[in-house]
């Protein structure tokens, strides 16, 4: 009797922990799930309008649009007041899943393998991975910086494609279009407008 | 001419205090992580669009032309032009006091050039040898602790700065064993024609593999002049470290203040 109670109390605890690992997501398998729906997304039976909405609907769900838009603000993320912050999210937003989804719509069935991962610390881990080569270009190594503070909703901050990261590339291009326009901020609205028509 | 390297080294040297590492780790030194200024931002911008005109009308069709070239071909002279590297190669890695790779790049460099012909098959690759990593002069003076001093964009040539210029002019002074041989030497067999030929093929063997990312860089950038010097400080910045580990490269700090969750 004793040891059915035991089992059955054995049998619970299995459970639960199997439960709650169900609601976390370790960064590695995010990433290679989030490459995976990426391919399927540019597969060829779809049109590049189609690739692309496809493409904006996954990089909603899996970045942290936000946290890159504010990190690519850099230091005028402090001097800017609430309302220009507020109309520079939206523009961010809409810029950010232009650009993303117009760079990865040229690509056609890129086959993208993790590798490994690295915990950085608790809110970062680094999942490195490979996209293969072909005929035309040579293999390639990307990073993926994943924000895990929360672990059941783990988000992409920043890819590092053979060690250059696209979200200081992206900061230092905005830090320059503010600083070539004295410091104007409604100068980098002006072009975000422009390059979301 | 031994003698103008030396004492130009050596004035380097003196004049900005350094010394080179000889643990074979050499770490970007701090000083040389911070931001490198575009000091002549205005005539790089307008040399930037004078090198985009040059590269639509010659570079980007002649490489688009040579990507369609069989891909044995363009790999064996990917590989011929890789190897020849090695000769600016090996002397940098001395002279960051990296023994270790300095005899390990000479090695494939013997083996690719003799059983691999003239370097055309990679033959050191398929013998399990680490993976190669040029260097070049800019790099050993940045290892060195020399500053990057300000952003260039020189005619032709594209990206540098004022370190990585002077570090190129190391190669035509003697530095670059393989412009001694063609272009600066008495032999029947090369002459500077074939040095002039392997440059090119470098530009374009460089062009034609990042066709697409460039085009796709170029497409998507609000300020593509600004997006072109961000890269490449970052790759020079990341070749000086040595190191392929990420998190020697990128700063990290500004990302833990930004909560999102």
């Amino acid at each position: 009797m004793r040891l059915k109670k035991f089992l059955i109390f054995i049998f619970v605890i299995i459970n639960f922990f199997g439960i709650n690992q169900s609601y976390s997501m370790a960064p590695d398998v995010f990433v290679q799930s989030t490459v995976n729906r990426a391919s399927e997304a540019l597969n060829n039976k779809y049109s590049k309008e189609e690739k692309i909405e496809k493409l904006k609907q996954i990089a909603s769900e899996t970045v942290d649009i936000n946290g890159i838009g504010y990190y690519t603000l850099g230091a005028y993320r402090k001097t800017i007041n609430e309302n220009e912050i507020n109309q520079y999210e939206k523009l961010f937003e809409q810029y950010f899943l232009k650009s993303f989804s117009s760079r990865l719509a040229e690509y056609s069935n890129p086959e993208i393998e993790v590798v490994s991962k690295k915990e950085l610390n608790e809110n970062y881990t680094m999942v490195s991975s490979i996209l293969a080569g072909t005929e035309q270009r040579p293999e390639v190594k990307i990073d993926w910086r994943i924000y895990t503070k929360n672990p059941e909703k783990p988000l992409i901050r920043d890819l590092i494609i053979e060690g250059l990261s696209l979200a200081r590339t992206q900061k230092e291009e905005f830090s320059s279009i503010i600083q070539s326009n004295d410091g104007d901020i409604n100068a980098l609205f002006s072009t975000l407008k422009e390059f979301i028509k | 001419m031994n003698k103008i390297i030396i004492t130009s080294l050596i004035s380097l040297m003196l004049a900005t205090n350094v010394s080179a590492g000889t643990d074979g780790e050499n770490k970007l030194p701090k000083k040389n992580s911070g931001e490198v200024k575009d000091c002549f931002e205005s005539v790089n911008r307008a040399t930037f669009k004078f090198n985009q005109v040059l590269d639509g009308v010659i570079f980007e069709p002649v490489a688009k032309g040579y990507r369609k070239l069989p891909s044995p071909i363009r790999n064996g002279t990917g590989n011929v032009l890789e190897n020849l590297s090695s000769l600016i190669t090996v002397p940098n890695n001395i002279l960051q006091g990296e023994f270790q790779k300095a005899g390990i790049n000479t090695g494939r460099f013997a083996i690719n050039t003799t059983v691999g012909i003239l370097g055309i098959f990679d033959v050191a690759k398929k013998m399990n040898f680490p993976e190669y990593q040029k260097e070049d002069y800019g790099q050993t003076f940045g290892a060195w602790g020399i500053g990057a001093g300000c952003y260039l964009v020189l005619p032709v040539l594209g990206p540098s700065t004022v370190r990585d210029t002077a570090g190129s002019f190391v190669n035509v002074l003697g530095g670059d064993p393989w412009y001694n041989a063609s272009a600066n030497g008495n032999n029947h067999y090369l002459s500077d024609s074939d040095y002039m030929v392997t440059k090119v093929l470098s530009g374009i063997d460089f062009r034609a593999k990042n066709i697409d990312s460039i085009e796709n860089l170029e497409k998507n950038s609000i300020d593509f002049y600004a997006s072109v010097r961000s890269l490449y400080l970052q790759d020079r910045q990341k070749k000086i470290a040595n190191s392929n580990a990420l998190t020697d490269t990128q700063n990290d700090s500004d990302w833990e203040e930004i909560e999102t969750q």
